[in-house]
């Protein structure tokens, strides 16, 4: 069965093409080909009126790669929720364009619950039920997923996201944007105790993540240091920055995981490139017994291949929507 | 307008305050570096708006949407670069619709706002939790907030 996807929820225009759920035929996405050759110049970064100019290509260039034409599509999967307004209409528009031009069924799919699914195409052999966290610029949940179609929302931000978190302390380190990675990198090579920031774990009842307070005493440092004349090692401050973030992270996961009895913790999202966190999960999974799992870096970003999956999954466990589908801006993990 | 808050839970306050006063069509402008409390003042109008759900911070996704007393846009232009890419995101829409419209980072974007507008610089105080609100404006609900904060 050949899914034709289209994921168009916030900076990135990206069409895929997957047969049966976890294979990958052509995975397109907007920032990482030369579509400045092709629109004079123009990448389209910021999301929403942007899309319209580049998905037809997207969608065109998706098929090309799988080697295959409209006619073959036997599914159009899209993301419906959550992400801008007018970004998701364009991608859900064309859905609709073409599943009632071809005559095939259209799915509408959760963004968050396609992070999830990414996971499926790097892992052959993962089943539900599993512990999932999902972190990225934009989002950070703890989800327990007890079927290929049930994800139980448990924990989310009440305030920033880890990925934005990890972006705007390096900003204030005076690295480049998407901050992540460099601080990842930055990380390895300094000391994680030699400065105290807080662990907000906020308390033992809930699964819920608070970031805000720690980007906030990462500048207060920087500040004190800096009215006291003193050098600020970046290394250090990024190591131990991170170092909090993932005590969190890691330390919600597993609690999570043990609550329930799981044997496998699923990372996905931007911060699952993270190799802090993997190492960490890895470690922690070894010695509890439980088996980590994580995509490939180009699957933890924004990507249409994985809503491919999604769409998959849903609709082989009965789930359709019909061309009435609309966009949910807010749309939640049930 | 200028006001010192000494701590969280003083912010909060002022935050449910000025949320209770606002009236569909208002637009707030935020101002402040990392850190000073843009989106933790945002929560505050959020609940004197009514709105019941966790606000986050919409730096990635640009627009966060809430139901409130009226529809609350909250925005944060951080991540933009330059004002060729509101129009990209229909922006004008959101600033002259029906709904209450928080803009942080809004100095970024001042041009593009419309003139009716409360606007509030955060500064940091001498302690890390004081902060200083310098509030000003014209038109929609900034009269009432000003005869308000004086009483």
């Amino acid at each position: 069965m050949l899914t034709l996807a289209i994921e168009t929820s916030c900076d990135e225009t990206s069409s895929a093409v997957i047969k049966d759920g976890r294979e990958v035929l052509s995975n397109i996405i907007s920032s990482q080909i030369e579509i400045h050759r092709k629109f004079g110049g123009v990448v389209p970064e910021i999301a929403s009126r942007k899309h319209i100019e580049c998905i037809n290509q997207i969608i065109q260039e998706s098929l090309d790669e799988a080697k295959i034409g409209f006619k073959d599509i036997d599914l159009i999967s899209v993301t419906r929720g959550p992400g801008l307004v007018g970004a998701l209409l364009v991608g859900l528009s064309t859905a609709k364009a073409l599943a009632y031009g071809l005559n095939i069924p259209i799915i509408g799919v959760n963004h968050i619950e396609g992070h999830v699914c990414a996971n499926y195409i790097d892992h052959k052999d993962l089943k539900p039920p599993f512990t999932c966290l999902i972190v990225s610029g934009g989002h950070s949940y703890l989800v327990q997923v007890n079927s290929y179609v049930d994800y139980e929302l448990v924990g989310r931000t009440r305030d920033d996201a880890a990925g934005e978190a990890f972006d705007k302390v390096a900003r204030a380190l005076g690295l480049p944007y998407p901050g992540g990675p460099f601080i990842d990198k930055l990380a390895k090579q300094g000391n994680k105790d030699s400065i105290e920031f807080p662990r907000v774990f906020l308390d033992d009842k809930t699964y819920d993540f608070s970031f805000s307070g720690l980007k906030t005493a990462v500048l207060n440092y920087l500040n004190q240091e800096k009215q006291k004349g003193n050098e600020i090692i970046v290394e250090d401050v990024a190591a131990s920055f991170q170092q909090a973030v993932l005590d969190v992270l890691v330390g919600k996961s597993f609690r999570l995981a043990k609550s329930r009895k799981s044997d496998k913790i699923v990372i996905a999202g931007g911060v699952a490139a993270n190799e802090g966190l993997r190492n960490m999960m890895e470690k922690k999974g070894k010695m509890e017994g439980i088996k980590i799992y994580y995509p490939s870096k180009i699957l933890c970003t924004d990507n249409a291949a994985m809503i491919g999956a999604a769409g998959y999954f849903q609709y082989i466990n009965g789930n359709e929507s019909d061309l009435g589908v609309s966009v949910n801006p807010n749309l939640d993990i049930n | 307008m200028e006001i010192k808050l000494s701590n969280l839970e003083e912010t909060e306050e002022f935050g449910i305050k000025l949320g209770s006063l606002l009236k569909g069509g208002d637009i707030i402008c935020l101002n402040g570096d990392l850190g000073a409390g843009k989106t933790t003042l945002t929560k505050s109008i959020g609940r004197g708006l009514g709105v019941d759900e966790y606000i986050t911070s919409p730096t990635f996704a640009l627009i966060n949407e809430y139901k409130g007393k009226f529809p609350v846009y909250h925005f944060d232009v951080y991540r933009l670069e330059n004002a060729h890419e509101l129009y990209d995101l229909g922006f004008d829409e959101y600033f002259y619709g029906k709904g209450v419209c928080i803009i942080e980072w809004a100095d970024k974007i001042e041009k593009m706002i419309p003139d009716i507008r409360i606007v509030i610089d955060i500064e940091k105080g001498n302690d890390d939790n004081e902060r200083i609100l310098h509030i000003s404006g014209n038109g929609g609900s900034y009269d009432e907030l000003i005869k308000e904060l004086n009483r």
